[in-house]
């Protein structure tokens, strides 16, 4: 990849924030989009040596085939699932009215 | 809502080629669920089938039930898939408040199974191969209920409540690749299609796959193309249509819909919608658009699942016949023709009937009873048939019956009792006092008693009209509350005449 | 005697013979911790009475002849990050303010049943994110050798703890350094252990393929105490280890024993020795290497030429994993709930809920995170990281080929100040040069203190790796290097921390009182947090 600078754009930054569901003040948009220009700058030396003919690798340890009998076990009572809850009600977690669809 | 401008089924058809793809959710009948042991069981108090991890509490970490990627596998094979050396989870991101961690653990690019087929029948044994992308793991979402407003609808609800009792229920999804070809059929395929699943994880045993409950959910996708392109057009997603008929109805909708629109020049809007049961339409839901970014990526709490040749031959070995192996093998054992044997099918009572016939009865027998007084009852109720009264009770009605133990008539009324839990058909028969009354004696007496009343008939049959026994033979009946063989009757009254 | 002065594992031989009682060590440093942590805010919740209570219960049992474990008795400091069913358990962060989880970590679990006696929990850089302990919500930790100075991060409240003897041992989570840099910049011992040796069930997640559990103390020996109780294999983390593992605790004590390092092949990671490294860093590590050599140690340069991407790939490993971990708190089952107006939609009081409770830090890992998974940027970013990771490992793997154990230094600089790198993002990440390849690798690093810098007087550490599961090496080897270490000194270095915190010290060196930030808040609306 070249060594220009990766200008990151208020509008990207914004578009990152809806994604990861943050509300961001235009501050804060305006202050993110330049220190992230310079780390992805920085960040993106990766690309130097990542190859083609080099394997991904995800866990640092490698298993496989990690499994649990289908056995119950760690079952919340209504009391502790609810004990965190900001809102409650009928036993179940209370939220604002949803505005967007199931996915 | 039905506001839509429709075609009629025949000229879109005419008009347009239908190309269909179903992504089938099928839920896994384990004891727990897919990365917890919470108990994976329908229904409960809200949020009482749930672990940490369900809740998506911080700190909590998924493990893999062992159970889940079995019958995965299992399915996998069913479907003719290959099973995948390695394949591995992956995190969905986006935000919805019934997934906790709001990221579904899901596969992405390595399924369990790809590549399959799956041999669908038609309603007149037109049998179509349906291609079978991928069937993949994943875990089931919470259930909202929306309070406030008028419809439960989310839309002019005040609040929204989550109970996570279905969250992390283990899921496979069955994808297809593009389906060609159904042309004017394609919603008896897609009914059919659903049907075929159905059977087979039933008849795997990996999941009690009960529409009404959500157990198997179906989004169907269809596009349409003008007749001699080649491009395929844009589709929507139609989803979770949740009975068979319901898939029907909904492609045959969407067909209608999408070929009014492309007929009048407009475009197909790459849409997921909504089928609304009461009014038979479907609506838009959410617009697919570039804000759909899920950002998948491996699933960093859970290691690659590599199922080994021997866990995949002994899951292959264990299999039962696919369905359709099933019914070519059952009518020819039975001899039914096309047309008796499709009526079984139409009434899914084949498991039924094969297992009716396996206890001991007659074919011919089982069918009659099933598809005659158990359908019957079953119509009248509005239940399915196979939950009114289990084979081996039926096979032993059967057996009362041709030995001559029941009439036909006190058969009907035991299958009443059966019906009713009393019982065994034996158990109704000797609670109820049904059975034949076989002695001569009793008959003998009853038959004198109708004779005192009706002197004359005596000397009517000597004159050779036997007709006349009828009389007879029905007051006899009526006084043996019906519990006697007519046959036996009628001899003893001619045998009286040529005393 | 003054029994917070003393290291765990003699205190629990104190314990073991009844001279002293549960009650009377965890007084003792529940009075400390009223003492010092006024000044440095190494807690953010003091288990107080309760800890007492469960004191009392082990004296009891000790009375009653029952067969308790070696550290039975013995208070133990919990980093926040991880959780306990009756404390508050926050990762320092605003979202989760007051949360107290219905379930323990398996590591709590575990120390509870081995009857260690938690004393509380310890600030941290929010969610872990951090070199200093800054980036916590509930205000920053300060070092006990000198309170302008940061104690590292992000377990710096479990360091500053055990360093400033509020604790005798704690617990930390090291996801790029956050165990091993804390301890050297605070001189006290800190182990990452094996990916997969500890359990991370119960540890709030930071970069799930990168976090691992982990002890610190003052001494070798006791964090190999502590890594026996709380390591081994845990069904609830699919990522734990089913390896048997042998004794630390023994490991520590041959080491200690044998006082000779021959034999021994020690690889120094040209890579981890940069010019660029504070100048009292790099004689007293090159001091450490003699010493070791003379104990009979082979010394060995090696190259690992792609370490020097083990930054760019970590920090974007870590904001993507993070960004999906952190998703959950979304105000609908736990934690912090804004709401923005009446009328605000359930994704409105996520959003606002999201925009108040994370910190600037968590925000900008969050949106870099995002970014690095999103499309169109994935095979460059995270998928190229991850084939870093893949190098990285070759270069571990071809290093342990040759040596024994890895040193480098265990951090570039001694502590830096308050507020210093607060601004730059790049330079604190910088920071974690020397900690970050281990985390990639999975492989376990040990920081151990090994004096103090000539200009500042400020500890330095060393940092020690073995190869996957050799977490017994580190121990013995740490053992032997810390022996000669106070041999030479004639005592332990913190026998040198200064009881007024460096207060004077700043004094005259110019610095005005005022550099020194004011304790922030706790999470206790009952101020429990001393």
């Amino acid at each position: 990849m070249p060594d220009e600078p990766t200008p990151i754009s208020a509008e990207q930054v914004q578009h990152l924030a809806n994604l990861a569901r943050i509300a961001l003040t235009p501050a804060e948009i305006e202050h993110l989009a330049v220190e992230l220009g310079s780390i992805v700058d920085n960040v993106r030396k990766v690309t130097e040596v990542a190859t083609p003919d080099v394997p991904a690798t995800s866990h640092p340890i490698p298993l496989s085939n990690v499994f649990r009998p289908d056995e119950v076990g760690d079952v919340l009572t209504n009391e502790e699932a609810l004990s965190g809850a900001p809102d409650a009600a009928d036993g179940r977690f209370r939220v604002a009215a949803i505005l967007g669809e199931e996915q | 809502m039905g506001a839509d401008k429709l075609l009629s089924f025949e000229e879109a058809i005419e008009k347009y080629e239908p190309v269909l793809g179903f992504e089938v959710h099928v839920e896994l009948s384990t004891k727990t669920k897919m990365f917890s042991g919470a108990p994976n069981e329908f229904g409960g108090a809200p949020n009482t089938h749930v672990a940490p991890v369900d809740l998506g509490l911080p700190g909590s970490l998924p493990v893999v039930n062992e159970q889940a990627v079995r019958y995965a596998i299992s399915l996998g094979l069913a479907l003719g898939c290959s099973i995948a050396e390695s394949s591995r989870f992956a995190r969905k991101n986006y935000f919805y408040p019934d997934l906790a961690k709001n990221y579904q653990i899901s596969q992405y690019d390595e399924p369990i199974a790809f590549e399959g087929e799956v041999e669908v029948e038609l309603d007149d044994g037109t049998l179509v191969r349906v291609p079978i992308e991928r069937a993949h793991m994943e875990e089931d979402a919470g259930k909202l209920t929306h309070v406030g407003g008028a419809t439960g609808r989310i839309h002019g609800a005040e609040y929204s409540l989550v109970d996570y009792n279905r969250a992390g229920v283990p899921l496979v999804e069955i994808v297809t690749k593009p389906i060609f070809g159904a042309e004017d059929r394609a919603p008896e395929l897609a009914r059919a299609y659903v049907a075929t699943i159905r059977d087979i994880v039933r008849s795997l045993g990996v999941s009690e796959a009960r529409m009404e409950r959500g157990n198997l959910r179906c989004d169907a996708n269809i596009s349409l193309r003008p007749r001699g392109q080649e491009k395929l057009g844009t589709r929507t997603e139609t989803k979770n249509v949740n009975s068979l008929r319901s898939v029907e109805r909904a492609i045959r909708y969407e067909i209608q819909r999408q070929a009014a629109i492309l007929d009048a020049g407009g475009t197909i809007i790459q849409e997921t919608r909504h089928w609304h049961e009461d009014t038979g339409t479907t609506s838009p839901g959410r617009p697919k658009s570039d804000a759909d970014d899920y950002r998948y990526f491996p699933e960093p709490d859970l290691l690659p699942v590599m199922p080994s040749k021997e866990l995949i031959a002994e899951l292959r070995a264990a299999l039962p016949e696919s369905p359709a192996a099933f019914r070519r093998r059952l009518q020819a054992e039975y001899g039914f023709t096309d047309s008796e044997f499709r009526d079984i099918i139409n009434a899914n009572l084949l498991v039924e009937m094969e297992q009716t016939v396996a206890a001991g009865a007659a074919p011919a027998q089982a069918r009659k009873w099933w598809l005659g007084e158990i359908l019957r009852i079953a119509n009248a109720r509005g239940v399915e048939a196979g939950t009114l009264i289990t084979p081996l009770h039926v096979s032993e009605l059967i057996a009362l019956v041709e030995s001559g133990q029941l009439t036909d008539r006190l058969g009907r009324q035991v299958l009443e009792g059966v019906v009713a839990g009393e019982g065994s058909p034996d158990e109704v028969v000797k609670a109820r006092g049904l059975a034949v009354v076989s002695d001569d004696t009793a008959l003998l007496a009853a038959i004198d008693e109708a004779l005192a009343s009706q002197p004359d008939v005596l000397d009517k049959i000597r004159d050779g009209k036997v007709q006349a026994a009828g009389a007879v033979i029905g007051a006899v009946m009526k006084a043996m509350r019906g519990q006697a063989d007519a046959a036996r009757v009628r001899e003893l009254v001619l045998e009286r005449a040529q005393a | 005697m003054d029994l917070t002065r003393l290291p765990a594992s003699e205190l629990a031989g104190l314990l073991s013979t009844g001279e002293v009682s549960s009650v009377e060590a965890t007084r003792a440093s529940l009075d400390r911790i009223a003492e010092a942590d006024g000044d440095l805010h190494a807690f953010l919740h003091v288990a107080g009475d309760a800890a007492i209570a469960r004191a009392s219960e082990i004296d009891q049992l000790r009375r009653d002849g029952r067969e308790l474990g070696p550290l039975a008795g013995v208070p133990i400091a919990i980093k926040d990050v991880l959780c306990t069913n009756d404390m508050p358990s926050t990762a320092a962060s605003r979202i989760l303010e007051g949360w107290i989880p219905p379930y323990d970590a398996t590591v709590v679990a575990r120390l509870r049943a081995a009857g260690m006696v938690p004393l509380g929990k310890t600030n941290m850089d929010e969610f872990a994110m951090g070199s200093s302990t800054e980036h916590s919500a509930y205000g920053p930790t300060r070092n006990p050798w000198a309170l302008d100075r940061i104690p590292g991060g992000s377990g710096g409240g479990s360091a500053a703890a055990v360093a400033a003897f509020e604790a005798p041992v704690a617990l930390g989570s090291d996801t790029g350094g956050s165990i091993r840099q804390p301890a050297a910049v605070t001189g006290t011992v800190g182990m990452k252990p094996t990916y997969g040796g500890v359990s991370r069930y119960g540890a709030i997640a930071l970069a799930s393929s990168l976090d691992q559990v982990g002890p610190v103390s003052r001494t070798v020996l006791d964090s190999a105490l502590v890594h026996d109780v709380i390591g081994g294999h845990d069904p609830h983390d699919s990522t734990s280890l089913r390896d048997p593992w042998p004794s630390f605790a023994e490991a520590a004590r041959a080491g200690a024993a044998s006082g000779s390092l021959a034999g021994v092949r020690v690889g120094v990671v040209r890579e981890l020795d940069s010019e660029g490294f504070q100048a009292g860093v790099r004689q007293r590590f090159d001091e450490a290497l003699a010493l070791m050599q003379n104990a009979g140690a082979e010394i060995v340069e090696i190259s690992a030429p792609n370490f020097e991407y083990a930054i760019a790939a970590y920090y974007l490993i870590l904001p993507a994993e993070a960004s999906s971990n952190l998703a959950k708190y979304d105000s609908v089952r736990f934690g912090l709930r804004v709401t923005p107006g009446e009328t605000a939609t359930v994704e409105q009081v996520m959003s606002a809920s999201r925009g108040a409770g994370f910190g600037p830090e968590v925000k900008r890992r969050i949106i870099l995170g995002t970014y690095a998974l999103s499309a169109g940027y994935y095979d460059a970013y995270y998928g190229s990281a991850q084939k870093v990771r893949t190098l990285i490992q070759r270069d571990f793997a071809a290093a342990f080929a040759q040596v024994d154990v890895l040193v480098s230094p265990a951090a570039p600089t001694t502590a830096f100040r308050l507020g210093e790198k607060l601004d730059d993002p790049l330079a604190m990440y910088l920071n974690d040069i020397t900690t970050i390849p281990a985390n990639l690798a999975g492989v376990p690093g040990m920081g151990l203190p090994i004096g103090l810098a000539p200009e500042d007087g400020l500890p330095v550490g060393i940092q020690l790796m073995a190869p996957a599961r050799e977490d017994a090496r580190l121990y013995t080897v740490g053992a032997t290097l810390e022996a000669l270490l106070h041999e030479s000194w004639g005592g332990p270095l913190l026998d040198r921390l200064p009881a007024d915190f460096g207060r004077s010290a700043a004094r005259e060196s110019g610095q005005p009182d005022h550099l020194v930030p004011a304790p922030g808040p706790g999470t206790e609306p009952d101020g429990g947090t001393a």
